[in-house]
């Protein structure tokens, strides 16, 4: 007997959305998260309080009884429509009749000379700190890397007093203009972006922009920046760096869906290439908020057998790729960027391999077998998508445990005599 | 037809990589054709445990020689070749299990094996996170652990650097005594052709008893200190004589990284190598009977790779009765690592008419096998 009909992995928007849509059917639904509170890395509760969307969605999950399990991770699937969890004080198996993969996607990090320096952090990780009570009050922050993030970031850290020196964006300013074109089509976009432009009034926003190197003797002390012609060198006491997102698809790739570039490939119901297991939100494409939200009402709809109702938002579905292409192209990490990287640079920091000793092999495994670049406690997050944007190398198969797991959670369920 | 080699060898594992450096030290040309990356099969899965075995005398033979041959060249790994005395504790469980200690003792005893017995306290001692009230152990100091792939691309790089040629990316389709015949087509001459595709070496020379043995290996995040010896459960034998049922048994090792490995399991009739979750928990419960402490561990990692098992538990090394230009060296079952050196300098000893330092005959290809229990 599955413990409820659609099982939804991952709280925040998509996840949320695709929660509630499926309950709205009379569905039973449960949804799982790492964190201690629904709302994702982007409705990430500051001292738990959700902005006024999450709540909206929070609230409307919990009318209709979807069933909450907090600070659970999924690290294996050891039966056919079953996953098994972490959690703090101990481990569980979820029988499903569908499942919806909302992992969402994480931050993706170029190695520069100097970026495992203490201070130098991604820049959603920065935030999420600050959220969770590192003082940033008068803090230099230098925030470095591509796309909106870096404006959602800096107008956090305005608000709460930081001095932000300078956002680099390593887009050029051709290809934002083209994208704020296109913006004009999206009147609530728009809107959003202007809102964080004005916020971040006085912050200087520089195109074509990017670190060539973090420095300091025990923890960062500046970073050296680089903009066409002119390099220079800002003193700072934080460097958040964010070069767009990466899908979260290791579970999907567990559970064997099938994966297209880089993501979990859906059709039209958002259903994978496995009956019955569905995707929304990041882990299926980069595509911001509001593309979330309706491909998780859609895998809700759907997983919950109420295709008709999915359909009726694949209009705006459509709408929404469109913007998260024009995003995509607009924000695609430069050529240079390959360049940034020395040869001694670490590309994994797990395991303390440099580019070069990566750069000797002829592939992911022979770099991971060879030099044990992505063998660490990380499982590759880190410096795999690093790798595959510098070298062009896909990493490998997924296998449990698909997060670090302790012994005893492995060992908890009992074998079949 | 390309230019033809003195030796061509089939599988760049460890066994091959040994081979083909063991070769090319003799003055001979040698290829190596290996579709993965170095030592990327059974090599990149196993632990990595240089250990004497006493399974049977043919057995304490070969790797008694070739741990030997191990010691003498510890000087001249590289780091990342991760060479470490670590030695093994032979742990037992009960008065019974300390009866075979000290028989082991006086086997190791009798070829100038190192070994001393500990008692309970001792083994306490040595080994704080082992469960308490176990009745001791053999400790054997000279054993040693080391990163397999490593090992393997350090010895085909020296093989290289006399003049070996490896064909990276290509696959063996076909074995003669005359050479090898890739998928693409081609034929790679050679006067001595040698098999040492592992658990695969049937589907190359069809009718030779070598079966895939599957196996599985966790490792953990680093805990330096936690574990200072490979530890390994008496009743490892047990398991690992059984040719039929699947079997589990304690067997943890400390890497240099301060990471832990932590097997083992046995299973025959699996062929494909995706996680058994049965498999990993009977495993890993196991090891947990003799250190519960690994509960609260994090496992960062698991993996599974197939042994190369014959029924009598000893490896094919040398002459193909029906081919005599065709030489096996596979069949290492869990003991590849170990004895890789043994099994290069044993190829190139009946090659080359050298005198073997230790009799082949144990290990020819045409001996009749009694089958093991």
């Amino acid at each position: 007997m599955p413990d409820c009909d659609v099982l939804v992995i991952g709280a925040g928007p998509a996840g949320l959305a695709a929660a509630t849509r499926a309950a709205e059917t009379g569905a039973s639904v449960a949804m799982v998260d790492d964190n201690p509170h629904p709302g994702g890395q982007i409705w990430r509760a500051a001292a738990g309080k959700a902005p006024q969307d999450a709540a909206r969605w929070i609230h409307s999950a919990e009318q209709h009884q979807v069933e909450w399990i907090a600070g659970a991770r999924v690290f294996a699937a050891p039966a056919p429509n079953r996953i098994a969890v972490e959690k703090f004080d101990g481990e569980l198996e979820l029988g499903y009749r569908s499942l919806i993969l909302a992992t969402g996607a994480r931050e993706r990090f170029l190695p520069f000379p100097g970026w495992t320096l203490p201070n130098v952090m991604g820049a959603g990780g920065l935030q999420a700190l600050a959220k969770s009570g590192l003082p940033v009050e008068g803090k230099k922050i230098v925030i470095a890397g591509s796309g909106p993030l870096l404006l959602a970031v800096a107008k956090y850290m305005k608000e709460h007093a930081a001095d932000v020196r300078l956002i680099a964006e390593q887009a050029t300013q051709s290809a934002l203009l083209a994208f704020g074109l296109r913006l004009a089509a999206h009147p609530g976009k728009l809107i959003q972006a202007v809102g964080l432009r004005a916020a971040l009034l006085g912050i200087p926003y520089l195109t074509s922009c990017w670190p060539v190197a973090a420095e300091g003797k025990d923890k960062l002390e500046a970073v050296t920046l680089s903009r066409g012609e002119r390099t220079w060198t800002e003193r700072c006491d934080y460097l958040a760096c964010g070069f767009g997102l990466v899908p979260n698809t290791e579970i999907a790739a567990l559970l064997g869906c099938r994966l297209s570039d880089g993501s979990v490939a859906v059709d039209e119901q958002q259903q994978t290439s496995i009956t019955n297991v569905y995707s929304a939100g990041e882990a299926t494409g980069i595509g911001g908020l509001e593309l979330a939200l309706v491909e998780g009402e859609i895998a809700g709809f759907a997983a919950a057998g109420a295709s008709a109702r999915a359909r009726t938002l694949f209009a705006a579905r459509d709408r929404y790729r469109k913007f998260a292409e024009a995003l995509e192209h607009a924000f695609a990490p430069r050529e240079e960027l390959k360049a940034l990287p020395r040869e001694e640079t670490l590309v994994c920091r797990c395991e303390d391999v440099t580019l070069g000793r990566v750069r000797s092999c002829t592939g992911w495994r022979e770099a991971k077998l060879h030099t044990r670049c992505g063998m660490g406690p990380c499982q590759g997050r880190v410096c795999g998508a690093a790798v595959e944007f510098l070298l062009g190398w896909k990493s490998e198969s997924v296998r449990p445990p698909v997060f670090p797991t302790r012994i005893e959670s492995l060992t908890r369920t009992e074998p079949p005599a | 037809m390309g230019k033809s080699y003195d030796v061509a060898i089939a599988g760049g594992g460890i066994v091959g990589a040994a081979c083909a450096e063991e070769c090319a030290a003799a003055g001979l040309s040698v290829v190596v054709v290996e579709p993965g990356p170095v030592g990327g099969g059974a090599t990149a899965a196993g632990m990595g445990h240089i250990v004497v075995m006493d399974d049977s005398p043919a057995q304490i033979a070969l790797t008694n020689y070739s741990r030997t041959l191990w010691m003498a060249r510890a000087h001249e790994f590289p780091a990342d070749v991760e060479y470490v005395s670590a030695g093994t504790l032979w742990v037992a469980a009960d008065a019974e299990e300390m009866a075979e200690v000290e028989r082991k003792r006086a086997v190791y005893e009798a070829i100038g094996v190192r070994a001393e017995v500990l008692g309970p306290r001792e083994l306490a001692e040595a080994e704080p996170n082992l469960r308490p009230s176990l009745a001791g152990a053999l400790r054997v100091p000279d054993d040693a652990v080391v990163y397999p792939p490593c090992a393997a691309r350090y010895m085909l790089q020296r093989a290289l650097e006399r003049g070996a040629v490896v064909r990276a990316g290509e696959s063996a389709a076909q074995l003669s005594g005359a050479g090898i015949k890739l998928r693409d087509g081609s034929f790679v001459p050679a006067g001595i052709v040698v098999n040492a595709t592992g658990a695969w070496a049937p589907s190359l020379t069809p009718g030779i008893e070598v079966r895939k043995r599957k196996g599985h290996l966790v490792i953990t995040d680093r805990y330096p200190g936690f574990v200072h010896h490979q530890l390994v459960e008496l009743g490892y034998l047990k398991s690992a004589h059984s040719m039929t049922a699947d079997s589990v048994a304690f067997n943890v090792q400390p890497r240099k990284t301060g990471q832990l490995l932590i097997g083992s399991s046995r299973q025959f009739g699996a062929e494909h190598g995706e996680i058994d979750a049965n498999m990993l928990t009977r495993m890993l419960r196991r090891a947990q009977e003799y250190m519960p402490a690994l509960a609260a561990l994090t496992a960062i990692r698991s993996w599974t790779g197939f042994r190369a098992a014959t029924p009598d538990k000893l490896p094919l090394i040398g002459p193909c009765p029906q081919d005599p230009r065709l030489y096996l060296a596979t069949g290492h079952e869990g003991l590849g690592i170990t004895t890789s050196l043994a099994t290069a300098k044993l190829v190139a000893d009946q090659l080359l008419h050298r005198t073997p330092a230790i009799p082949v005959e144990p290990y020819l290809p045409g001996r009749k096998q009694a089958e093991h229990d």
